[in-house]
């Protein structure tokens, strides 16, 4: 045996290939079916793809690093579904890439944030964490409601989506850029037609200064949705066992 | 020739860098690209002097000996990087007890700051110990000079604008969020670059080498060398807003692209600060202890298992998530065995020291490399512990996966790179030995206090914040509020906090020590271990 091995040490190649050979094997059998197995690519009623003012805000929660103190993954144990609402599905995550299930939480899981707070109190707690939960750590983003969110490039984003595979439709890429400002100004012509495209779409002014769309009426809009797409008196989970 | 192919290469890449600075998609990208048209212009600059001066390029020169110039340069960037590294890291622990330190600007909040920490430690510092390590330890035990002349000098410097390109952009808001890897596409591709020129420098020194067998350090470098490049390519696959502009999609999503994430994620712990590290003990303990590698057998069987078995255990990061239970299985499993390979190399290790234990009295560069060892053997034991789902219910998302993070990079990975550097530095600028042997001790207490306080307050308040989490009352209801256990977390990041600080004042004793050994001073000190300071120097082995 170990004098075989002397082969190995006399050959750069053939240390180089083996060492390689070796180090696949365990990718490949763990996440290759991940493609293919039925739990892992089912299809839940209610799941749809981002609204671009909500997919802004999801930049804007990564540009932040949001992720870094907030999970976005409910675990199926008592206390976790108690405080925080039914465990995650895979299916909820569908169209996020990249992921933000998050590893840590020195601050509580968002997965189901959505319609829990009022869009006022998410705005003062972004704006001065301290002045809503006086234990909080958390950084102050008042920064947020002073910047404009940047529209002119939606469909730009909703391509490079499609590209890796979010089933926008052409329509929605035509339209992002208008449906971004109009899901925030609830008044406007273009506010049915986001809802009509994007269903349980929340159209309001969420950041409560209609005279312009900012990035924090974008965070707002995506906290909001959260979890809040999939219905779950009618969703079996016998039909997804894991 | 080759400086005027060279200066081509660079001038193009300056006009490149400027164009698309002009055309971008948004500032962040426009920013990078004057980054870029910046490095190349210095470049250009450097290269031209260099010519002007009548071709003094060390490689025409010297080609017979060791290319030592590009291991010193490393060896003042691991110093640097490491103390930018634990400050940043003292700095958000600090943030974390007390919030007002964020300072309300963008640029220094938490969110932003703690990429910055991690990729400083991880890539800056540790990267740097690696290329460094790893150019110096290839050509010592091949008999032969780096491969393809200034080559080696391209990955250094190419490194180094990785990392201004990976740490500006963290603090501007460029990101992809996948912990450990977030740099954006284009800082990607450049990564891609270097690493294969890292590759092609370390394969090609590997080829003319004038011993029959290739050294087991050698094995661990190269296998990290290769298997970076495969995660790295694979969980960065992604799709750019604009070819001009800093954004990307990620290629896969949601479960998919977690496993992918935690499969590069455990690995970059598993190859880059593991298996490269461990290419530093088998080659810099028995050099300092002057003894042979403990077994080869061992170091045999230690190298395909650990490479094997480190793959599977990925999973482990995501216990009772929405990855299928099969998958989350197996990663235990798998995290469990890999036990046996770590404690196997911890073993090769330690024992090494057989009949020369006296040793860790009387040096205390031995002590730094053994402690470094023993905290190896210590995570790794830890690891597998945290690996079983049961624990895991428990750990996860708490601060015992901080503290558990901190005693294998402080204590493993940090503490045998001070190792390495203190071997190095007298070697590399040609000195009887350091400046002051006492202050190694000093490092060495500060670092190893500083450890423990680091880990034993996140370890109590870890368990502590997972307990508050799950606990219930007698008629049913859950005792605590989020935000209560976020105010009980106050005095241990305070406790933690100041762990770290004691980490950072131990490194700074340590580049004090170094710049002076450089400079050619040595301190006029009492011997250590009662013995004289020659036979504790380091020099006599």
């Amino acid at each position: 045996m170990i004098e075989k091995h002397e082969k190995i040490e006399k050959s750069a190649t053939l240390l180089l290939i083996l060492s390689f050979v070796v180090v696949t094997i365990g990718g490949l059998v763990e996440i290759a079916p991940l493609f293919y197995v039925q739990n892992t690519i089912e299809k839940v009623k209610g799941m749809r793809p981002y609204t671009p003012l909500e997919l802004a805000g999801r930049n804007v929660y990564i540009r932040e690093g949001c992720y870094l103190c907030h999970s976005q993954m409910i675990r199926p144990f008592r206390d976790e579904v108690e405080r925080y609402g039914h465990y995650s599905l895979a299916a909820e995550s569908m169209y996020d890439h990249p992921f933000q299930w998050g590893s840590k939480r020195t601050g509580p899981d968002l997965a189901r944030v959505g319609n829990r707070y009022s869009d006022a109190w998410h705005v003062q707690h972004l704006v001065n964490p301290q002045a809503v939960v006086p234990e909080s750590v958390m950084p102050r983003y008042a920064f947020l409601a002073k910047t404009e969110v940047r529209s002119d490039d939606a469909s730009l984003h909703l391509k490079a989506n499609v590209v890796v595979g979010v089933p926008y439709t052409k329509e929605m890429v035509k339209n992002a850029s208008a449906d971004m400002i109009a899901q925030a100004t609830p008044d406007s012509d273009g506010a049915e037609a986001v809802v009509a495209r994007y269903p349980k779409a929340q159209v309001r002014d969420f950041d409560g200064d209609p005279s312009k769309v900012t990035e924090m009426d974008a965070l707002v809009a995506y906290l909001q949705m959260l979890g809040t797409l999939v219905d779950f008196k009618a969703y079996k989970a016998e039909d997804n066992l894991r | 020739m080759i400086s005027l192919g060279k200066m081509a290469i660079y001038s193009l890449g300056l006009v490149l860098a400027i164009l698309a600075a002009s055309k971008a998609h948004d500032s962040l990208f426009a920013a990078h690209a004057v980054v870029f048209a910046l490095a190349c212009a210095i470049a250009i600059i450097v290269t031209a002097k260099r010519t002007g001066f009548g071709g003094n390029t060390a490689a025409a020169t010297n080609s017979g000996e060791y290319m030592d110039s590009v291991v010193r340069a490393g060896t003042i960037a691991t110093m640097f990087w490491g103390l930018a590294g634990f400050l940043v890291g003292v700095i958000i622990a600090s943030q974390l007890a007390f919030p007002v330190l964020n300072l309300e600007w963008a640029f220094t909040n938490f969110g932003r700051l703690r990429p910055l920490h991690t990729s400083a430690v991880v890539f800056a510092f540790g990267g740097n110990a690696l290329l460094t390590t790893s150019f110096y330890v290839v050509q010592r035990t091949t008999g032969a000079r780096l491969a393809f002349g200034n080559l080696a000098w391209f990955v250094f410097w190419g490194y180094q604008l990785f990392i201004v390109l990976a740490a500006t952009g963290y603090l501007m808001g460029v990101t992809q969020s996948k912990e450990y890897a977030e740099p954006e596409w284009y800082i990607d591709i450049w990564l891609t670059i270097v690493w294969v020129a890292y590759l092609l420098v370390f394969l090609g020194t590997l080829y003319k080498r004038k011993e029959p067998h290739i050294y087991v350090a050698n094995w661990f470098y190269l296998s990290f060398i290769v298997t970076i490049a495969m995660l790295h390519l694979v969980n960065n696959l992604a799709m750019p807003v604009s070819f001009l502009g800093s954004k990307s999609y990620s290629a896969f999503a949601g479960v998919q692209d977690a496993l992918t994430q935690w499969w590069y994620g455990h690995n970059a712990v598993g190859f880059f600060l593991t298996a490269g590290f461990l290419g530093m003990m088998y080659y810099f303990v028995p050099k300092q202890a002057n003894r042979p590698i403990y077994s080869y057998r061992l170091s045999i069987i230690h190298f395909w298992s650990l490479i094997f078995l480190y793959i599977w255990a990925g999973p482990h990061h995501l216990h009772y998530t929405a990855l299928p239970d099969w998958a989350q299985t197996l990663g235990m499993a798998f995290s469990i065995m890999l036990w046996m390979p770590s404690w196997g190399g911890m073993i090769n290790g330690l024992m090494t020291l057989s009949g020369a234990w006296d040793k860790l009295r009387t040096d205390p560069i031995i002590r730094m490399m053994i402690i470094s060892v023993a905290f190896y053997g210590m995570s790794t034991f830890e690891g597998p512990l945290m690996s079983i789902k049961a624990v895991n219910s428990l750990s996860h998302y708490t601060d015992w996966t901080i503290g558990h993070v901190h005693s294998g990079a402080l204590g493993w990975v940090g503490m045998i790179s001070f190792g390495a550097l203190y071997y190095l530095t007298p070697k590399l600028w040609n000195r009887d030995r350091l400046y002051s042997l006492r202050l190694i001790n000093w490092h060495f207490w500060l670092a190893t206090l500083g450890i423990v306080v680091y880990a034993s307050s996140m370890w109590v308040s870890g368990i502590m914040q997972g307990l508050m989490w799950r606990e219930y009352d007698a008629q049913g209801f859950l005792v605590y509020s989020f935000a209560e256990s976020v105010a009980a977390m106050h005095p241990f990041y305070i406790i933690r906090a100041v762990g770290g600080a004691m980490y950072l004042a131990g490194g700074l004793i340590m580049a004090w020590n170094m710049y002076q050994t450089i400079r050619g001073n040595i301190r006029d000190e009492a011997p250590m271990g009662g013995v004289t300071s020659s036979d504790a120097s380091p020099a006599k082995a």
